[in-house]
């Protein structure tokens, strides 16, 4: 019962939905129609994109809202959320992942790693940022970004 | 009376076609609601499905036709389903063929079909959901079986437009002993067949906790479309179903007017939903049960199911006959 009055107490926590963002829909995202369900990508980042990204689907943020997921598998995903510099162990298994998603994909660097490989660039077990080892659609820079950018990133992929 | 029949089952298997996607968007709306979050929205997974139509088929290197033929027969068992459970009308075209034997049988066939499929992936998590599956269900469909026999005694047939039909003439069938063990053991076994907490989570991400999940992981696009819509289609079958055998009130019981059908329509559609609104909020309550813990739930279910039959054969003597 203690449950059922912090429910009743606490009522809904999701922000008002911002505007939409600026920049249209990528091409290759107008066939979702607002539904995208997203497979997230260690590439070898030091965590903190991953709680923000995890932020990004909590109930005040609420990426769901607006039509994006979280799924288990990459065949059942559209986007691929990469994090971190990609490293030598991880990039076999980015190419993989990315392969095995079904058209039509797209992917997101999540962080100035990931888009640059930031903070590590030049580190011996660094392959690269993400864009030389598959081909990156949307970027989100920031170390880490913002909760409200990475759900910004996905609603230009779901469109609503 | 032959017209407003099929008319009933047409009425029927559209409802539960377009209101299958829309039961899952009610319960996830009800769940996001609860949790504080605003959710997406009742036509989510309407829009999960045209996406997925939209995308590339892929099959797997090394999967065979137990694979590719899984998402259909999956589908087409639960649509059969849909025509032969009396959801609106208990006087269909069809009512001579609706035994409950083969209402599990179809069950499991899709069940079967579908734990085929994640063997056949050759992945080690779809051959761990597909074990897992088996083992629910070997304990799931006699449960089944048995909480509806003790319905059945009564009525004096396995039919089930029959029992139902009993069962809305005569509604202190119901609130007997033999009914309530029977509603309770039912729930459970419905609860644990369309992968809900606390048997199976249908929204984890983990694979190690998978049941459902587990054996679906490889498909994509369309075939993932058609696995995810059969198993709406049976949550919404199985919520039917309880909600015709335990509240089978404002059915269609003689099929003479079309108002009736209707009528029952309507009702139908308002008892789903109210299941599924229920189920949803008390799963926000619920934490899922250890897997070793599974078959401990399955087997209290099952003992519910035996005592309503055993009940319902040496209470039901005198009083039934």
């Amino acid at each position: 019962m203690g449950l059922l009055r912090k429910i009743r107490d606490t009522g809904q926590v999701a922000e008002p939905a911002p505007p939409r963002p600026e920049g249209g829909v990528p091409p290759q995202a107008r066939e979702f129609g607002g539904s995208v369900q997203v497979r997230c990508v260690d590439a070898g980042s030091c965590n903190g994109c991953e709680i923000e990204i995890a932020a990004a689907f909590n109930p005040v943020y609420d990426a769901e809202r607006y039509g994006a997921r979280l799924v288990a598998s990459p065949r059942h995903a559209d986007v691929a959320l990469v994090t971190g510099p990609v490293t030598r162990n991880m990039a076999e298994p980015l190419r993989r992942t990315v392969a095995a998603m079904p058209e039509p994909r797209l992917v997101v660097a999540v962080g100035d790693c990931a888009i640059n490989c930031g903070e590590f660039a030049g580190g011996y077990g660094v392959e690269g940022a993400v864009s030389d080892v598959v081909p990156v659609d949307l970027a989100v820079p920031g170390c880490p970004p913002r909760p409200d950018e990475i759900v910004a990133a996905l609603r230009r992929v779901t469109g609503r | 009376m032959n017209t407003v029949g099929y008319a009933a089952i047409v009425l029927q298997v559209g409802a539960v076609v377009a209101g299958a996607p829309l039961l899952t968007g009610l319960m996830r709306q009800t769940r996001a609601r609860l949790e504080g979050r605003a959710g997406a929205g009742v036509l989510q997974p309407w829009r999960d499905v045209r996406k997925l139509l939209r995308k590339e088929p892929i099959t797997p290197v090394g999967t065979g036709p137990a694979f590719r033929w899984a998402p259909p027969v999956l589908v087409a068992t639960s649509l059969v389903l849909a025509v032969l459970v009396p959801l609106v009308s208990t006087e269909s075209p069809v009512r001579g063929r609706a035994d409950l034997i083969v209402v599990v049988a179809l069950l499991a066939l899709g069940t079967v079909a579908l734990a085929l499929a994640g063997l056949d992936t050759g992945t080690a998590f779809g051959g761990m959901g597909a074990s897992r599956e088996m083992t629910i269900a070997a304990l799931v469909e006699p449960t089944i079986l048995m909480a509806v026999f003790a319905l059945s005694i009564p009525a004096g047939s396995t039919n089930l437009p029959v029992i139902v039909a009993g069962a809305a003439d005569e509604p202190a069938r119901l609130t007997s002993p033999a009914g309530l063990l029977a509603i309770a053991a039912l729930s459970v076994a419905v609860l644990a067949e369309t992968g809900r907490l606390p048997v199976d989570n249908p929204s984890t991400h983990l694979e190690l906790t998978m049941v459902h999940e587990a054996m679906v992981l490889e498909y994509a696009g369309p075939d993932l479309a058609l696995v995810e819509f059969g198993a709406q289609l049976r949550l919404t079958v199985l919520l039917g179903l309880l909600a015709s055998l335990f509240a089978p009130w404002g059915i269609a019981t003689s099929a003479s007017s079309l108002a009736a059908v209707l009528l029952a329509l309507v009702l139908v559609v308002l008892k789903v939903a109210v299941l599924g609104t229920v189920l949803a909020a008390a799963e926000v309550f619920w934490a899922k049960l250890r897997l070793f813990r599974v078959p401990e739930l399955l087997a209290g279910s099952f003992l519910l199911a035996l005592l309503a039959v055993t009940a319902s054969y040496f209470m039901g003597g005198e009083g039934g006959q």
